[in-house]
């Protein structure tokens, strides 16, 4: 059975190219205490490669990232 | 808890074309949000990006430059492709249709995400190009020497 993630947060980054999801991420981060979790849902393929790297250089944490048909869903968590 | 020092980066803006300027305020957008400090040094003709729509010029030279490559960031056209314009609007169409900020509007994401611009005193002197004249949100106008020290504090350093 899965894990059910409790969600703090949901972002719509749906049709939003670079350099727009990891920003409205980064704006959005401050809105949820430390430790709680962001639900983003992004189209943009690269935004694959850039929300991870984005985690990585700012010290966040993605939980979990699924892609269901177009649409890219991150966990993000975060730490700081 | 201890504030941690932030990464920075700094970078000079040489361009004035469309094309590169859009890259330059991604890239900047993009550091801003991955936490990092980030000042952008625009010099000759960067400094169409921090332009208002105003007309410049004094001497015959300065107002011809003023004429011929005058206007604000909305004015600037793509390094290639440009045909007198009709780049500069297929361009901005395209992008529109897929959603992607504008130049302006990638400009004023950059300010608020606290990226700071500064102009070059030297081009504005020769250019004829006077701090009234570039938007508001400049935080100064500056030299070499004031890039040298922050590229270097940066943990790396880019020329467009």
């Amino acid at each position: 059975m899965a894990e059910e993630i409790k969600v703090d947060l949901e972002l719509n980054l749906k049709g939003l190219l670079c350099p727009l999801p990891m920003v409205r991420v980064s704006q959005n981060i401050k809105n949820v205490p430390v430790g709680g979790i962001i639900k983003a849902t992004a189209t943009d393929p690269g935004s694959l490669a850039d929300i991870p790297s984005w985690a990585k250089s700012t010290g966040n944490e993605i939980l979990k990232s699924e892609r269901i048909g177009p649409e890219i869903i991150f966990y993000i968590k975060r730490i700081k | 808890m201890v504030e941690e020092k932030k990464k920075k980066v700094s970078m000079v803006i040489f361009s004035g074309d469309m094309d590169k300027l859009m890259a330059a305020f991604i890239i900047a957008t993009g550091a801003a949000a991955s936490n990092m400090e980030v000042i952008m040094f625009f010099t000759f003709w960067g400094l169409r990006a921090l332009k208002k729509k105003v007309s410049t010029g004094k001497s015959l030279f300065g107002r011809m430059l003023g004429l011929m490559y005058g206007g604000d960031i909305n004015r600037a056209t793509p390094s290639k492709m440009s045909f007198g314009g009709i780049g500069r609007w297929m361009f901005k169409k395209m992008m529109k249709a897929k959603n992607v900020s504008s130049l302006p509007e990638l400009r004023q994401m950059a300010l608020d995400l606290g990226v700071k611009m500064y102009g070059c005193q030297m081009s504005m002197e020769v250019m004829e190009i006077p701090r009234e004249t570039l938007i508001d949100q400049v935080t100064d106008s500056v030299g070499v020497g004031f890039f040298i020290e922050q590229a270097q504090e940066s943990n790396f350093t880019m020329f467009i």
